[in-house]
């Protein structure tokens, strides 16, 4: 993965840097020590790792002002970092980058239940969110797998989904106001409590923009009433094509699940291995999960019951009990740590129409053949966001290398059936370079002037999101 | 009139102009007075994709409402969005089509839970104001590929390109639907009872307050749309928790109901100013106190307030302190132009709204004089 060379000057200039940063903020909330700037080398896409110029941890919206107009004027790049657990590579510095976190940001700012919201400073996470809430019966809907570790801020700026998004939406359907801080410091309220925000929608705009146009510190979330109640069913089948049906006809059926997760048999049996789940041993499973009273819940299974016994399923089993349905959820949600106890992988999470599951499941089987390594699928088929997991050893020389060659292939595959690079984790550096197969450079010129007039000097997180031989020109104006 | 019969045409058109055009779709949508030729998307029709088991609709923006709305019914599916008709309160004629939806965002009751229009956008293809053909997002439902253009162009109202297409995520139809109604309720206590419900794990879809309903009186309205017997079962959960409620359960007439709160019919006709207001639904009662005389349709629970005021009437300096904002629906054209359409910006986010209106449209031509003006203009 290619970065831009770091700007010698700027790394000259570190320690003047440094002291106008102590002269803004605590010296405690600057770190510059080399063997302390290790702990921001990377995120969760760990095959990367560079050391930043400095990182910073400021406290309030206004530290947050007072570093982003320390750095344009130095024109110093900035990246925005929530926990670190991007897959994306949305928060890997350069060497001569201040990395700007919201970590110690993660005060509950205002609840209230009468117009249903939250307001939160942005280093909170997200499950944190929903804890401040819970007691009094709410919750806040988006749910990535990683919601014990991930900052609301990580969120917005990756527009994050989860497993129950089919009915609720991802993070920008639930987002109703931000603080954004602005690269040269101008601290910009765009929404609010209220339910539309006036205007152009700059809350849309903001939402998923990967940390380049604004550092958000503050978010008005929607919550939630807690359903009554939520319960799985699990059913097995003899093949992929025959699930990816079933899915497509409990859609058209008028039922609204919470959720319908896949698995593949590679997944099934990994996680099996792993977690021990008492999943059966088939080639396709699906978990649909439903919500309401208990007599809601048991007339929307039986519906789901109706439409898989016409599909042959190898077995249903509908839960009966709490207990029971931790057990159906308990393989799919160890399914990323049974996948790394075997084996190094790479997730990747495309976006296909849910039609195409079928084809796109044969044509990953011929890829994993033609590259020699293992893939094992678990996704979220009611709304085709694919997650691929290929498996491969870092430790031998040349497999990184191919597990992305072999990722890119499905990527550009899922374009080609009508979807899209990525579904929830966002571009960052790791599909950065595929960019193209899903726009024409007009398509990328647009976005580009949305960041033009956000971040003139595109000093942050320059170097994510768009091909760099794309951004060339407007980074090299902005070294200048 | 321009009336290009395909999204190359319509980029010609646009490279070329000199002068500004007003962009429109079935022309029903009147607000603001826009400068320059007609631009007409009436020839850019038809549903491109319609794949009911993906829950995935595409169709050119000129496709009249009608058309869409009927090719889902037939598959018992909808646009969840629920989009207000404005033919009624503005008085206007023709045939509401998608693209113009989407260009001002047009969302009714089911917002609270459902979201807005740009909530079920999933993918755009537009012609800039330099005559460019961009498009973003797609037709999956999950992508954050890129920035997300497709909300930046819901709710645009065509200042920074023309739609040629738009794909929705729908959603299945409803088997039935039940409304909770209480009458003579003040428009503070109606809205601590919608914020019960609204609290309440039942999925109100519409929660409303209107000064007339069908008995000539105040009356509270609480929606619920589902299974027949899940319908039932909230409902009866509902009326033990808000205590002397009726149930309209005829879907017919419940339906009924919610199509006039949605496009706020009972505003129609009178020869007075209409607003629409948006703030934190529990300030829906200190909009009522600050307006006094005025008529007021409250739905969203109180978020979303259609007031009805003598012409000419100041709004934005009666709501003065009340954080949200308000755009005037319906007034003479002196009184758009001396009060301001849409409402005005603080000054860092008008800078960004200029800005992208300068990148997108860098001519000026695209519906000059709608939404905030830019700095330019």
């Amino acid at each position: 993965m290619q970065m831009p060379d770091p700007s010698a000057a700027i790394l000259s200039r570190k320690s003047s840097v440094v002291r106008r940063l102590q002269g803004v903020l605590d010296d405690d909330s600057v770190i510059h020590e080399e063997n302390e700037l290790r702990a921001y080398e990377c995120d969760a896409l760990t095959a990367y790792k560079c050391p930043p110029l400095a990182a910073v941890l400021p406290r309030t919206t206004e530290e947050v002002a007072a570093v982003l107009a320390i750095c344009h004027e130095e024109g110093v790049p900035v990246v925005p970092r929530g926990a670190g657990t991007s897959l994306a590579g949305g928060s890997l510095p350069s060497a001569d980058s201040v990395i700007l976190g919201v970590a110690r940001m993660n005060e509950v700012i205002e609840t209230s239940y009468d117009d249903r919201f939250i307001r939160v400073q942005t280093g909170r996470t997200n499950l944190s969110v929903t804890g401040a809430v819970e007691e009094d019966g709410f919750f806040y809907a988006p749910d990535p797998s990683s919601q014990l570790a991930c900052a609301i801020a990580g969120n917005i700026a990756m527009n994050s989904g989860g497993a129950h998004c089919l009915k609720y939406g991802v993070t920008t359907n639930n987002l109703l106001g931000v603080t954004l801080v602005q690269m040269d410091g101008t601290v910009v309220e765009i929404g609010g409590a209220h339910m539309d925000a006036g205007g152009l929608d700059l809350l849309g705009l903001v939402c998923g923009s990967e940390g380049q146009l604004g550092v958000v510190t503050e978010a008005t979330l929607r919550i939630l009433p807690k359903p009554e109640g939520a319960r799985p069913v699990l059913i097995g089948f003899s093949s992929n094509e025959v699930a990816g049906q079933c899915v497509s006809d409990i859609i058209k059926a008028g039922v609204l699940p919470v959720a319908i997760e896949f698995m593949d048999r590679p997944c099934i049996r990994a996680t099996e291995a792993f977690a021990g789940a008492g999943y059966p041993d088939c080639e396709a499973l699906l978990i649909v999960e439903v919500e309401g009273s208990d007599a809601e819940i048991d007339e929307q299974l039986g519906v789901i019951g109706q439409i898989a016994r016409g599909h042959d399923p190898v077995e249903i089993r509908e839960s009966q009990s709490a207990e029971e349905s931790a057990r159906i959820w308990l393989g799919r949600k160890s399914a990323f740590g049974a996948m790394g106890q075997i084996n190094d992988y790479m997730c990747l999470d495309g976006t296909i129409p849910v039609t195409e599951l079928p084809k796109v499941l044969g044509r990953i089987r011929e890829l994993s053949d033609q590259y020699g390594l293992d893939v094992a699928n678990v996704f979220h088929a009611g709304d085709g966001n694919m997650h691929p997991l290929i498996l491969f050893n870092a430790n031998e020389e040349g497999q990184l290398e191919k597990c992305e060659a072999m990722g890119a292939d499905i990527l550009r595959l899922c374009v080609e059936v009508g979807g899209c690079l990525t579904g929830e984790h966002g571009v960052g550096i790791e599909k950065r370079d595929l960019m193209e197969t899903q726009f024409a450079p007009d398509d990328l010129e647009a976005q580009m002037r949305v960041k033009d007039v956000f971040d003139p000097k595109w000093l942050l997180n320059p170097a994510k999101v768009f091909p760099l031989s794309v951004t060339e020109p407007r980074r090299a104006i902005a070294a200048e | 009139m321009l009336t290009p019969k395909s999204e190359v045409e319509l980029a010609d058109i646009l490279r070329a102009a000199e002068t500004p055009v007003r962009v429109q779709g079935g022309g029903t949508r009147g607000v603001g007075v826009a400068r320059g030729e007609v631009l007409s998307t009436a020839s850019l029709t038809g549903i491109t994709l319609y794949e009911p088991g993906a829950l995935t609709l595409v169709a050119k923006a000129g496709t009249p409402l009608s058309e869409i709305t009927e090719t889902l019914a037939a598959e018992n599916q909808r646009l969840p969005f629920e989009p207000i008709d404005h033919r009624r309160l503005l008085g206007t004629k023709g045939e509401p089509t998608i693209g113009g939806a989407v260009a001002t965002n047009a969302s009714g009751p089911r917002r609270i839970a459902a979201g807005a229009c740009r909530d079920s956008l999933i993918g755009v293809r537009f012609v800039d104001g330099a005559g460019t053909i961009v498009k973003n997002g797609g037709r999956v439902m999950k992508n954050v590929t890129g920035y997300d253009l497709v909300k930046l162009m819901a709710g645009s109202w065509g200042t920074l390109g023309v739609l040629t297409e738009v794909s929705f995520k729908v959603l299945p139809g409803v088997a039935s639907e039940a409304t909770l109604l209480l009458d003579w309720q003040t428009p503070d206590a109606a809205i601590k009872t919608l914020a019960r419900a609204l609290r309440s794990p039942f999925e109100v879809t519409g929660a409303a307050y209107v000064p007339e309903g069908p008995d000539g009186v105040p009356m509270t309205a609480i929606r619920l749309e589902g299974f027949e017997a899940s319908v039932a079962y909230r409902a009866d959960k509902l009326r033990t928790e808000l205590g002397e409620v009726r149930i309209e359960d005829d879907s017919e007439k419940s339906a009924r109901l919610w199509r006039d709160i949605r496009d706020a019919s009972i505003l129609a006709g009178a020869p007075a100013d209409v607003w629409r207001i948006s703030v934190r639904p529990s300030h829906g009662p200190r909009v009522a106190k600050a307006l006094g005389e005025a008529r007021l349709v409250m739905d969203w629970g109180g978020g979303l307030v259609w007031a009805q005021v003598a012409q000419g009437t100041d709004l934005r300096a009666r709501l003065k302190g009340i954080p949200g904002h308000a755009t005037l629906v319906r007034a003479a054209p002196e009184t758009h132009a001396r009060l301001g359409t849409f409402p005005p910006e603080p000054e860092p986010v008008a800078r960004l709204t200029a800005g992208l209106r300068a990148k997108f449209d860098p001519r000026n031509i695209l519906n000059t004089g709608l939404m905030a003006a830019p700095e330019h203009a």
